[in-house]
């Protein structure tokens, strides 16, 4: 009987984050609009989106191959596996253990390598520029997010996610200096990863400018869906991950019954509902910088991450 | 008996070796050589699994050669199986390989000869026993390997890798032979026992360790002494450029392991550790870095070893850092993340060669600019060869990101070690370590991506054919194994374990193959975990899942129209980004401050009919700082002496009698 409930709450959770996500991508579209002082789509747009692209046709183009085909599959299936392993409104469930942190950042790289390469198939210059820079852009945010992992390991003392939500949880942690780096750090990261302003505009559609965009430009029907919303997913994890391990408070454990996992839920929906709010917010108040100058952006990620790293190998204390 | 077995082998080889010299113009004995090889490889990989699946004892054999006063030692403990298994299946492979791509030599009796011999020597370098026989072995390794990288000699830049590599490999072997000097002693104790029993100080043992390093590391790639691998790796036939590469590199590292770990005993010192990781974070990225900025296909994958031994070293440099302070437990996990890369580099940089092979037999071309669009007469190459790319990026669920993840993981456990000096170090070398495998996935997106996608730049690359069966089925054994190494680590682990234990005062590993559903679980107190398997499963379930509902619920159809132009119709292939494009943001950001880059662009004004030009001028760091001026001493030094070359013969006699006098002289002093 336990086992059937943490087989029904683990498939809980990855429906919830699937039906959740262009929630949020809504919500932050909303707050955007209501800040520029227009009134905006309606909250359930992406959804709208998403089922009119999937009853379209695909128009592929002629030059595509069997991989631009498979890619948007994969690019889902990668991004919604590690969406489905960040702890949301309950930490340990059944498949938590399945993948630690690292494991989690390296299939949002797998999906990165996949759009990489979709957007080189059909041989256009937009697709390069998009692959060429998203790959830049990859190579310092990636190791930022690692060393983000690292200072968090060294202080929970394992990379698995449900044990250090647990362990952020306790009274040991406080306050530290190492975690206010890993905290910007990540959040840096996140902007990156998520193609939002200052790095990309996720509403662009000026070629100079465009990365993610311009990698998904030959995309249309059923796979710019998936892609739609694996990019929503992707929204999603950024934000769970953040909750979960820098604000973990009313996360239900393991097998604690309907309540706390009815509650976990509230707390986590008023977490993303602010997250999305603050991204927004954040987004309005700042103008998107030049590709060039994202490396220095990054840069400062990847140091910010490294220097609570080393903190914390210098001192279990700081 | 098994050991019995491994010598005959190589035997077999050189009398295959000695049958091409006869018969290598015949049309047949190319299938005839690549048989052979084969079918030993195979023996020697089945005997070798055989031997470690049953955990049995060393063997020893002496043999009355070599040396009067010392014989031949050969032995067979856990350590060379490993190393034996790993470069007789990569043996095996490549010959497989080359029963189809070999018929393309267009000088077979410069290849067919060298072959054989190339992979015996490799076999018996790891049997060796004593000092003598490892150095002989290793020699031999390293002239036929030549013979081969020069088998295209009428190519000036081919010349040139052949020279370097000749002077290189030289050069390492003295190092290695003044190693084994040092650690014989004066006794002159040449077999592996005795220099095992005898007890090196510290400082002499810190000299075999730099000397080992040097070494070995010449041979593997370690910066500053790769020079000559990316010059020397792909001017070899592609089959011999993947045992170059995915296997030669793996004996250097296991040279480095049987001195470092097993002949010198105990580390005394921490700080060899710390020589050994930075060595490795550095190669590691620079590696990297000189790969993403290559268009050559094949040299770029020959830079890219060079990142990986980086890993490999990595991993050495943190176990000895944990086995300086008694910590066996954490030196295991790094020996074993070490070694498992060890078996990963072999698997996919082969791969990834010999589809390399596959695409030169198809186009005759190995620049990225002229190739493009081989996805599709070549579906099945590039399906094998985005598998290799796939998991050398470290992406889950292959193997790449197994190891990778061990080596984290072992980093992750250093905050232990006591020493400041490392403290500093080891967050430095985890950060190149990620910083070199998002890079790596930059390197492979581009490799893959402009060979095999987009449009093809060239009419070769449009007229390509998909390569014969015997290619294909290599390589899908190749990318078969990384896939089952990815999602079955605990099986790999397992059996490193013994591996391990014998170079690290036998303690390895906790058992993994009664985890529940198959996870790795290296440190059970960590409770960091990882489930290959569970993840392949869960994206395959829900990429179907997803699949099925569309076509199903909303549209399955698919028309074919031309790809968005932008309102200029008839794009030229030529709009393409190509591989110098494609690496310009990263070149921007890494490679101005590494390797000094600079773009100029030239626009003639309005007008003007001269074209306009983009040039990129890099320099490349360690050439000019480390070798070139020592080129540049050799040759002043020779210029001055040049003179001698021209003297009257009285005047070499009046030399002689000076020389004779001086050394008289000389004795009489020192007596």
């Amino acid at each position: 009987m336990a086992l059937i409930t943490d087989y029904l709450v683990q498939g809980c959770q990855m429906l919830l984050i699937l039906l959740l996500a262009p929630l949020l991508t809504g919500w932050v579209r909303v707050i955007k609009a209501r800040l520029l002082r227009r009134r905006g789509p309606s909250l359930l747009q992406p959804y709208r989106d998403l089922f009119k692209l999937l009853g379209k046709d695909v128009v592929l183009a002629e030059s595509a191959s069997w991989l631009f085909r498979i890619a948007p599959y994969l690019i889902f299936a990668a991004i919604w596996v590690a969406a489905a392993l960040v702890p949301t409104f309950a930490a340990g469930l059944m498949f938590n253990w399945t993948a630690d942190l690292i494991a989690i950042v390296a299939l949002l790289g797998s999906a990165r390598f996949f759009l990489a390469l979709a957007g080189l198939d059909v041989g256009t210059s937009f697709g390069g520029i998009g692959s060429s820079r998203e790959m830049m852009i990859a190579s310092l945010a990636e190791p930022a997010m690692l060393m983000m992992v690292f200072t968090l390991s060294l202080l929970a003392g394992t990379t698995e996610l449900s044990a250090v939500a647990h362990f952020m949880l306790t009274a040991e942690v406080g306050l530290r200096v190492s975690l206010g780096l890993a905290l910007l750090a990540l959040m840096m990261v996140a902007i990156a990863e998520n193609a939002r302003v200052p790095v990309d505009n996720p509403a662009t559609h000026l070629e100079l400018t465009m990365v993610h965009e311009a990698m998904v430009l030959e995309y249309s029907g059923r796979h710019l869906a998936l892609i739609e919303l694996a990019a929503s997913l992707k929204l999603l994890l950024y934000l769970s991950l953040l909750a979960c391990i820098f604000a973990p408070w009313g996360m239900a454990t393991a097998g604690a019954g309907l309540i706390a996992y009815g509650f976990g839920m509230a707390v986590y929906l008023i977490k993303l509902a602010f997250g999305g709010l603050l991204l927004a917010l954040f987004e309005s108040s700042i103008a998107k910088m030049r590709v060039f100058r994202v490396d220095e952006f990054l840069g400062a990620a990847l140091m910010l991450g490294l220097l609570g790293a080393l903190l914390l190998f210098v001192s279990r204390g700081l | 008996m098994t050991l019995a077995l491994l010598l005959a082998l190589p035997m077999v080889l050189l009398a295959a070796g000695v049958y091409a010299v006869i018969a290598a113009r015949q049309s047949n004995s190319s299938r005839i050589v690549y048989s052979i090889s084969l079918a030993v490889s195979t023996v020697a990989l089945v005997a070798v699994l055989a031997y470690l699946m049953s955990g049995q004892q060393p063997e020893t054999l002496q043999l009355p050669i070599g040396l009067p006063w010392l014989g031949a030692h050969f032995r067979l403990d856990a350590l060379a199986a490993f190393f034996l298994m790993v470069i007789n299946l990569g043996n095996a492979v490549a010959s497989l390989f080359a029963l189809g791509y070999g018929q393309h030599e267009k000088a077979p009796e410069r290849v067919l000869p060298f072959f054989p011999a190339f992979l015996a020597g490799m076999n018996l370098v790891l049997l060796a026993d004593d000092a003598f026989a490892f150095l002989f072995a290793w020699e031999f390794m390293s002239l036929s390997s030549w013979a081969l990288v020069m088998a295209h000699h009428q190519e000036s830049a081919n010349v040139r890798a052949g020279y370097l590599y000749l002077v290189m490999a030289c050069f390492g072997t003295l190092a290695l032979l003044l190693a084994f000097g040092v650690l014989a002693g004066p006794s002159g104790g040449y077999d592996f026992d005795a220099i095992r029993a005898g007890h090196a100080t510290p400082g002499l043992a810190a000299l075999v360790l730099i000397l080992a390093l040097i070494g070995t590391g010449s041979k593997a790639g370690l910066v500053p002494l790769h020079v000559w691998l990316p010059l020397a790796h792909p001017a070899a036939p592609s089959h011999v450029s993947a045992l170059m590469s995915g296997v030669m590199t793996k004996v250097a590292v296991y040279g480095f392991i049987r001195i470092v770990f097993d002949l010198l005993g105990e580390p005394v010192a921490w700080w060899w550790g710390g020589i050994v990781l930075a060595l490795g974070g550095v190669t590691a990225v620079l590696g990297v870095l000189y790969a993403l900025m290559q268009h050559d296909l094949k040299r770029l994958l020959a830079y890219h070893t060079v990142e990986n031994i980086g890993i490999i070293f990595i991993g050495l440099g943190l176990a000895l850092a944990f086995q300086g302070n008694q910590m066996y437990a954490s030196a295991a996990l790094a020996l074993t993340a070490a070694l498992f890369h060890v078996l990963n580099h072999s698997l996919f940089k082969s791969l990834l060669f010999l589809g390399t092979g596959a695409v030169l037999t198809a186009t005759g071309e190995r620049d990225m600019d002229h190739l493009g669009g081989l996805i599709h007469p070549m579906p099945w190459t590039a399906l094998a060869f985005l598998i290799g790319a796939a998991a050398i990026s470290a992406l889950p669920p292959l193997n790449g990101f197994v190891s990778e993840w061990l080596t984290f993981q072992a980093i992750l456990i250093s905050p232990e070690l006591p020493q400041w000096l490392l403290k500093f170090l080891v967050p430095a070398v985890g950060a190149l370590l990620a910083l070199s495998a998002a890079l790596a996935a930059a390197c492979f997106v581009k490799a893959f991506g402009m060979s095999f996608l987009g449009r093809p730049r060239s009419p070769v690359a449009a007229q390509a054919r998909e390569t014969d069966r015997y290619s294909l089925t290599a390589m899908f054994i190749l990318a078969g194994l990384c896939i089952v190494a990815g999602i079955l680590p605990g099986l790999v682990v397992d059996g490193l374990g013994p591996v391990v234990g014998l170079i690290n005062g036998s303690i390895q590993l906790t058992a993994q193959h009664n985890q529940p559903w198959l996870t790795l679980v290296p440190i059970v107190d960590v409770k960091s975990s990882y489930n290959g398997l569970l993840v392949l499963l869960f994206m395959a379930i829900s990429g179907m899942l997803a699949a099925l509902l569309i076509h199903r619920l909303g549209s399955s159809a698919v028309r074919r129209g031309p790809a968005w132009d932008c309102g200029f119709p008839d794009a030229s292939p030529a709009t393409q980004y190509t591989a110098g494009s494609f690496a310009q943001p990263i070149r921007r950001v890494f490679g101005s401050v590494v390797f000094q880059a600079r773009e100029r662009v030239t626009m003639p004004p309005p007008g003007d009919p001269r074209p306009a030009k983009f040039e990129v001028r890099m320099r490349d760091p360690i050439w000019d700082v480390g070798y070139a001026p020592i080129a540049a001493a050799v040759v002043a030094v020779s210029t001055r002496f040049n003179y001698l070359q021209y003297l009257t013969i009285r005047r070499y006699l009046g030399l002689v009698f000076g020389a004779l006098v001086l050394l008289l002289l000389g004795v009489v002093l020192w007596r």
